[in-house]
């Protein structure tokens, strides 16, 4: 096939190489730096996921070393406090915020078959608007202190309750550079989330039906819808706290009449659809993986998809079980009990679905698979460890401890954390054209699991026994001293495990397998199109009859189509 | 499978979908998204407003100082109706009297403005309440400030339109993005109901 539609000789192969000369590069940079392409937003998104992934998992093993013995002082004081907060804010808003709109970005117009996203200049700006909201939030590490004197980091906590916030206990600019960054990556999530549902709304190829559209669009059409009225009321308490620090207002201000409670309720009614808005994405990849792996059709997919919807409906009644020690009316606690509760029945409709996809399918064990498989498991189990702290009295017991830091990194590591790995060694050979490594796969899969469950599971512990969180260090007859030595080498083994994948993604781009079109055999419109996909992504429009047009394609005996 | 793209579009181009096939417009879909992400924003202000009545530990108190502006909501409201009449003049294509209308639009919206400026003015110089004199201050500053700013954006975007009206760039074909600027404008409109309510009527 020629290089050019005109008619011209020769081809792009025969054309001298072009050298890596100062203007190649600068050249380069600007295509990327200019880009409105979704794929190459797609990478840069997923890049910037990943490097804030290492950073903010750092800072989790300054943490641990400091943890690992009772009265270390590894680190100061004033140090461990930056660092957990940092890495909380880090974690959640630039890998957790980002790694979605990574796949989003990259996946959505691929997979309906359009040429980008409904506005690719709106998508740019929001990247970039999040890009420098995080570099805001490193910056404190300089800035922070102001004029004062040296720098430090929001040291808070990443819920920053008030009125630790006010001016009078958090001098300087630290708690200023955080609230700014959240407000612009904020702006960023909304650009990014309107253009997720224009796009998936109003840019389809012929014959996608909403009906057939693949279930991680869907996932992420309601993740969008559900960004935009959950990031918002914490961009809305953020302006709040700036007006109290920096113009003097009153809001959680209690000897004006304010309230600081007032901050946790908005805090957390951002906060705890965050969640949601996290894991969804994380559904939406398990879904494309388990049955492509399973070589079955999604079992049960109208269920899934309104079961998104219930999800992120109920998602923005369950708020204040970050509350209960707090103090509400007993009225008010058996409210957000049972809300809280109501969660379990959509999320475990999504389970069975998933078993049920997996149940009699010829399963294949590639990488992707493994980390969805793990994923299964542990989203189970940190959804169990949900209920129980659903309950208020064990809430009343445990808020506050180890137990409540196991349990919700049973759901952001052993859930999210699993679904990111299984979308990217799924996903990669589409965007680099060749496979990840299997051996260093298997190898990152299994260290990362066993890592995985000698920290998290045996954290639960210690929060049992009454360790509280966010404390720098404790004394050696509170009997917390192994425990924590193990979690801490726990630890150590996942940080081993995240850098076989790190080698693994820059070795296999330069030395990995080549991968073709459609790698794993796979039914969606992205595996159509060549990888790494052209500019223009398809180069006629698309027609789908099905769920699965690569499977009406190749299977032209026996189409999905006849059984809808 | 580099044959994939072609062979697909040679066997999918044959089954012509069965039935006709339509989706929204992109520019009203992202409207009402952002419609919907603000109302969120407001929202959590309007609570804190309503949670914060009575609250304020000293004065100045609402009843004091606050002066019920109904010639200011008239002319904001009463643009949302001037604004629908644009709306429909321009999807008829008579440019002229769309012109009239927007711009009548932007001078109600203007006079709300003003006036805001104007009662903002009194309360500060006046009456000595500013954002940190209580919190009745503060949250009465921030909520009609936050209403205020959404009256510049929508100010700005319609003079962007007016300039281009008047040197004769706006034909009926941009209809559909008039409208849906002015789906923001109903929003601002909507928003001023609500604020109006909670702090000139129940905060009072």
């Amino acid at each position: 096939m020629a290089d050019s539609t005109y008619p011209m000789p020769g081809s792009l192969a025969e054309a001298p190489r072009q050298r890596w000369s100062q203007a190649a590069i600068l050249e380069w940079l600007h295509s990327w730096v200019t880009t409105v392409d979704h794929k190459k937003l797609g990478i840069l998104y997923m890049l910037y996921s990943i490097f804030f992934l290492l950073v903010g998992g750092v800072e989790a093993i300054l943490i641990r070393i400091q943890l690992m013995q009772p009265n270390l002082h590894f680190i100061s004081p004033q140090v461990f406090n930056r660092l957990f907060t940092m890495h909380g804010t880090t974690m959640v808003f630039l890998v957790g915020m980002t790694y979605i709109f990574g796949f989003a970005n990259y996946l959505i117009p691929l997979m309906i078959g359009a040429r980008d996203m409904a506005f690719p200049r709106l998508n740019a700006l929001s990247f970039w608007l999040t890009f420098f909201g995080g570099l805001l939030l490193y910056y404190s590490f300089i800035g922070g202190g102001g004029l004062y004197g040296q720098g430090n980091a929001p040291d808070v906590g990443w819920w920053a309750y008030a009125p630790l916030t006010s001016r009078a206990f958090t001098p300087g600019h630290s708690t200023d550079y955080w609230a700014l960054s959240l407000i612009v990556t904020g702006f960023g999530t909304i650009g990014a989330s309107v253009n997720v549902v224009a796009t998936a709304l109003c840019m389809r190829c012929k014959g996608m039906t909403l009906m057939r559209l693949p279930l991680f669009v869907w996932l992420n059409v309601v993740t969008s819808a559900l960004a935009l009225i959950t990031i918002t009321p914490l961009t809305a308490a953020q302006i709040m706290l700036l007006i109290d620090r920096y113009l003097g207002g009153h809001f959680f201000d209690t000897q004006a009449g304010g309230s600081a409670v007032v901050w946790a309720h908005f805090f957390w009614i951002f906060g705890h659809p965050e969640v949601y808005v996290l894991v969804l994405p994380a559904f939406a990849i398990a879904n494309e993986v388990i049955p492509v792996f399973s070589r079955k059709a999604i079992f049960g997919y109208p269920a899934m998809a309104a079961a998104s919807v219930a999800i992120a409906f109920v998602s923005l009644g369950v708020w204040a079980h970050h509350m209960f020690t707090i103090g509400m009316t007993s009225v008010g606690n058996a409210f957000f009990v049972l809300s809280t509760m109501l969660v379990g029945i959509p999320t475990g409709i999504k389970i069975f679905n998933w078993i049920a996809t997996m149940w009699g399918g010829k399963i294949r064990f590639a990488t992707p698979m493994l980390f969805c498989t793990g994923f299964l498991v542990q989203f189970l189990l940190a959804g169990l460890t949900g209920i129980m702290l659903s309950v208020a009295p064990w809430d009343w017991q445990l808020h506050n401890s180890y137990f409540v830091i196991a349990h919700f990194h049973y759901v952001l590591v052993g859930g999210i954390v699993f679904c990111i790995f299984a979308g990217i060694y799924y996903w990669y050979p589409k965007v680099t054209g060749r496979m990840l490594s299997e051996t260093l796969g298997k190898w990152h899969f299994w260290l990362f699991v066993i890592g995985f469950h000698i920290t998290f599971d045996l954290m639960h512990i210690p929060g049992l026994l009454g360790m509280p969180r966010s404390i720098y260090t404790y004394e050696a007859n509170r009997g917390w001293g192994t425990l924590n030595m193990i979690i801490s080498i726990g630890g150590l083994i996942q940080a081993v495990a995240v850098l076989v994948f790190a080698v693994n993604l820059v070795w296999s781009y330069f030395k990995g397998k080549e991968a073709g079109n459609d790698p794993w055999d796979a039914w969606t419109l992205e595996w159509a199109a060549a990888s790494p996909p052209p500019a223009y992504n398809f180069a006629t429009d698309p027609v789908v009859t099905s769920r699965r047009p690569l499977w009406d394609l190749k299977h032209p005996e026996d189409p999905d189509w006849k059984y809808e | 499978m580099s044959e994939g793209v072609e062979a697909m579009s040679t066997i999918a181009l044959v089954q012509e979908p069965e039935h006709a096939f339509t989706q929204p417009s992109k520019g009203r879909v992202a409207m009402f998204c952002v419609i919907i992400a603000e109302s969120a924003i407001f929202t959590i202000f309007v609570v804190a407003y309503i949670y914060n009545i009575g609250k304020s530990l000293y004065g100045p108190t609402p009843r004091q100082v606050l002066e019920i502006p109904i010639f200011n909501s008239i002319c904001l409201l009463s643009s949302s109706l001037t604004i629908w009449l644009s709306e429909h003049a321009i999807e008829r294509g008579k440019v002229k009297s769309f012109g009239l209308w927007w711009g009548l639009t932007f001078v109600l919206g203007a006079i709300f403005l003003a006036g805001t400026g104007v009662e903002w003015h009194k309360l500060i110089y006046e009456d000595g309440l500013t954002i940190s004199t209580n919190l009745f201050g503060t949250t009465f500053y921030s909520l009609v400030g936050l209403h205020a700013s959404h009256v510049i954006i929508g100010l700005i975007a319609l003079l962007t339109v007016l300039l281009f009206t008047v040197t004769g760039h706006v034909r009926q074909e941009h209809a559909e993005r008039i409208q849906i600027l002015a789906l923001y404008w109903h929003f601002v409109d909507a928003v001023w109901i609500i604020v109006f309510t909670v702090v000139y009527i129940l905060g009072r």
